[in-house]
């Protein structure tokens, strides 16, 4: 169609978006740390404009809601420009600075920054490959709004428009969402009561807006439901208790109930493998690898580091991974790849004191299952009355793909697993 | 009861005369010939040569006379013979009529009445839809309705106003147009569109006959799954912007149509209010559908060339859905 001029649009985006090669070759992208990491902040650029940088040499740090990391250089060059301050968030394939790359004949000669600069109008070299959007790819600006309002990362979202461009309609099916005027602009209708003078207004943090957007988009995506289940726990409770110091002086680590719970939910998993899987587009993809997504507490947050294939993994192995997974998420160190890839999800609600609680699954598993904590009480065992270590099983599932039978399977497996605890699965 | 567009014009003036015995008519062959259209007609025999006044052919002396009774308290009702012939009367319209309470804090509670559009075979002079030339002004309100009872509710409403209202009545939907009316005062505030379809796909921003044109485009285009929201303005000064940017907030993709030509016409104003105020919610190039910048021709042929209708506002409405 003839409406708007695509030619005219395409050479704006350039003329906005890039400068001339021949004097700033090399783009510094925002990279992809995690699946449904959308956007990173600049902490602090180990290299100034107009500084040397070589290459793989570190550059700048980054940090996420779920990782921070440096960013070594692509190439060797001279920091010409950079685009994204300290302190500043770009969205992932942003480009976040430019080097200009020496050229080789005069990298031993060029001493000022000026002088490597002016050698590269005629060393022109084509910039790196970036995760980013196709070259040719343009947005209109509905389409650029929503993806920065629910973290969406354009390059990911199949275009149905005139020349495959990506329309509002693409981007709203992507996220799950029906159009809805959104509060920035509606006018009328009731408004929340703002903040009353004595009331005090933080900032809201990268981390919490992340965690709020997840936590929505899950609830507008999958039907929860959450089953319980109640699981006597005591002969674990005994082993730990006769066994817990020998094991720290062993392994250095200190034995909780989560590896007894992981152990016992991988192998439940196996036998009922539609809750380690998805519900797509392209149909139920059950997974292959089992790997368990341990919900830890930060100070301001909370993180998913995930336990890769721990179905291969032993009681001990299990029992230091997730020691170490959750020490590193505390301390904000883990790498892009312990974020990612989770088939489900373990939360130790007991850790905080909760008998009981109702999950929220992390996206796009279907399952999330909560661990209480554990409290002596009496129970009716054989007609008499025993004083027994109990705790709850909470399972929320994805009413879409499981149903109430297959899921209560699940947990009884998981409970039969826990209370014919068998000392040869430890050592 | 269904009754024609004209005959809600008709109702509106016949009620009002009747309720306030300060609104009376001037124009030209109003009262003993009934009116170019028929639309007066019976009404001298009513109310007497004093409240229904023939006037000689000077529309510039038959509006200032108006301003004049309408600034001693009168509340005068014009017809203009043809809409065409209303820049005879230009001066008097915006630069006293217009700005008259500006200047002095006095309120000139007029109605032109301006028969309009095409459609008719009419040709260059009696066809025209002028009402940019006046969109332009401060100080006019413009009506224009696509329905009996939009036309007689706003016609009710524009004779109450305090203000100078030119209302655009639609010469091609007078005996073409049917619809319920309410009886007694059923009055449709100025400054308030309405959605006459709602949809999902596109909004087409239309007003007088080329609603129900859009409405035809949205029958046809429904089979297709493109689901046309068609909003009517029906006041054109002041434009009821919440209405016009929730359509388009909603849709993401807007349309405007009018049968005056689009150079200079409204709907470069509604596009560019829209990329101003709702620029972050476009999903497409806002389109504007309307004449040519050319006079109104006479021929037939040319005519039905000339206006816009629902097999063009279907043809912009798809290419605009698959954008």
């Amino acid at each position: 169609m003839r409406v708007g001029s695509r030619q005219d649009a395409t050479a704006h985006y350039s003329a906005v978006e890039r400068f001339p090669r021949y004097t700033m070759n090399i783009e510094i992208i925002m990279p992809q740390m995690g699946e449904s990491v959308a956007e990173g902040t600049v902490v602090t650029w180990l290299k100034k404009v107009g500084q040397r940088v070589a290459k793989d040499e570190p550059l700048v740090a980054i940090t996420t809601d779920k990782v921070d990391v440096e960013i070594p250089s692509p190439g060797a060059g001279v920091v010409s420009k950079i685009l994204v301050h300290e302190g500043r968030a770009a969205p992932v394939g942003a480009v976040l600075a430019y080097i200009s790359e020496l050229a080789v004949a005069e990298e031993a000669s060029a001493s000022s920054p000026i002088a490597a600069m002016s050698s590269n109008i005629t060393q022109a070299t084509p910039a790196v490959s970036s995760p980013g959007p196709r070259p040719e790819a343009w947005y209109s600006p509905s389409v650029l709004h929503l993806a920065e309002e629910h973290g969406v990362d354009l390059s990911q979202v199949r275009g149905t428009g005139s020349e495959g461009r990506v329309t509002r309609k693409d981007i709203l099916d992507f996220i799950g969402k029906e159009p809805s005027v959104t509060p920035a602009f509606s006018r009328g209708g009731p408004q929340p009561s703002g903040p009353a003078v004595e009331d005090q207004i933080f900032p809201i943090s990268h981390l919490r807006r992340t965690i709020a957007e997840n936590m929505v988009q899950s609830k507008q995506i999958a039907p929860h439901v959450t089953q319980i289940h109640e699981v006597d726990v005591t002969k674990i409770a005994r082993y730990r208790e006769a066994n817990k110091e020998a094991f720290f002086e062993r392994t250095g680590i200190n034995l909780t109930f989560l590896p007894f719970v992981v152990k016992a939910t991988v192998d439940a998993l196996q036998a009922h493998p539609l809750l380690n899987a998805s519900y797509a587009d392209e149909g139920i993809v059950v997974r292959k690898a089992v790997n368990i997504g341990l919900a830890v507490a930060l100070e301001d947050g909370l993180i998913v580091p995930v336990l890769r294939d721990a179905d291969k993994k032993n009681f001990l192995t299990l029992a230091k991974e997730s020691a170490h997974l959750a020490a590193r998420a505390r301390e904000r160190r883990l790498n892009p790849e312990e974020v990612q890839k989770g088939t489900f999800t373990v939360n130790n609600l007991g850790a905080f004191g909760a008998l009981i609680g109702t999950p929220i699954i992390v996206q796009p598993q279907v399952g999330i299952l909560g661990f209480g904590r554990v409290v002596k009480r009496p129970v009716v065992i054989a007609d008499a009355i025993a004083i027994r270590s109990m705790a709850y099983l909470c399972l929320s599932y994805d009413h879409r793909l499981i149903d109430g039978a297959y899921a209560g399977a699940f947990l009884n497996r998981v409970q039969a697993n826990l209370e014919g605890f068998d000392v040869s699965i430890v050592e | 009861m269904e009754i024609t567009y004209l005959e809600a014009i008709r109702q509106a003036l016949w009620e009002e005369m009747d309720r306030d015995d300060q609104v009376f008519m001037l124009g030209q062959d109003i009262g003993v010939y009934g009116g170019a259209f028929r639309v007066t007609k019976g009404f001298l025999e009513k109310f007497g040569p004093e409240r229904v006044i023939d006037t000689p052919l000077s529309e510039s002396a038959i509006v200032g006379a108006a301003i004049g009774a309408a600034l001693m308290g009168m509340r005068p009702v014009v017809e203009m013979q043809f809409a065409d012939f209303i820049s005879c009367a230009f001066d008097q319209i915006v630069n006293m009529a217009a700005k008259h309470h500006y200047r002095l804090g006095e309120p000139v509670p007029l109605v032109i009445r301006a028969p309009y559009g095409g459609g008719i075979h009419a040709g260059p002079y009696h066809s025209q839809s002028p009402e940019a030339w006046f969109f332009h002004v401060a100080g006019l309100k413009l009506v224009a309705p696509s329905t009996p009872r939009d036309a007689k509710g706003l016609l009710k409403a524009a004779i109450r106003d305090p203000n100078p209202v030119i209302y655009f009545e639609h010469k091609y939907l007078y005996r073409h147009m049917k619809g319920e009316v309410a009886d007694g005062d059923d009055l449709v505030p100025i400054g308030k569109a309405e959605v006459k379809r709602p949809g999902s796909s596109v909004s087409v921003i239309t007003y007088g006959a080329m609603v129900q044109q859009s409405l035809g485009a949205a029958e046809r285009l429904m089979p297709e799954g493109i689901d046309l929201e068609v909003v009517d303005l029906r006041t054109l000064q002041p434009l009821d912007m919440a209405t016009i940017l929730a359509s388009v907030e909603k849709t993401g993709r807007a349309m405007v149509v009018h049968e005056a030509p689009k150079t200079g016409g409204i709907g470069g104003d509604i596009a560019a209010r829209l990329a101003e105020e709702a620029f972050r919610y476009l999903d497409a190039p806002i389109l504007r559908v309307a004449a040519p910048h050319t006079p109104f021709p006479f021929s037939p042929v040319l005519e039905e060339s000339y206006l816009p209708n629902a097999d063009k506002i279907a043809l912009k409405a798809r290419e605009l859905a698959n954008f």
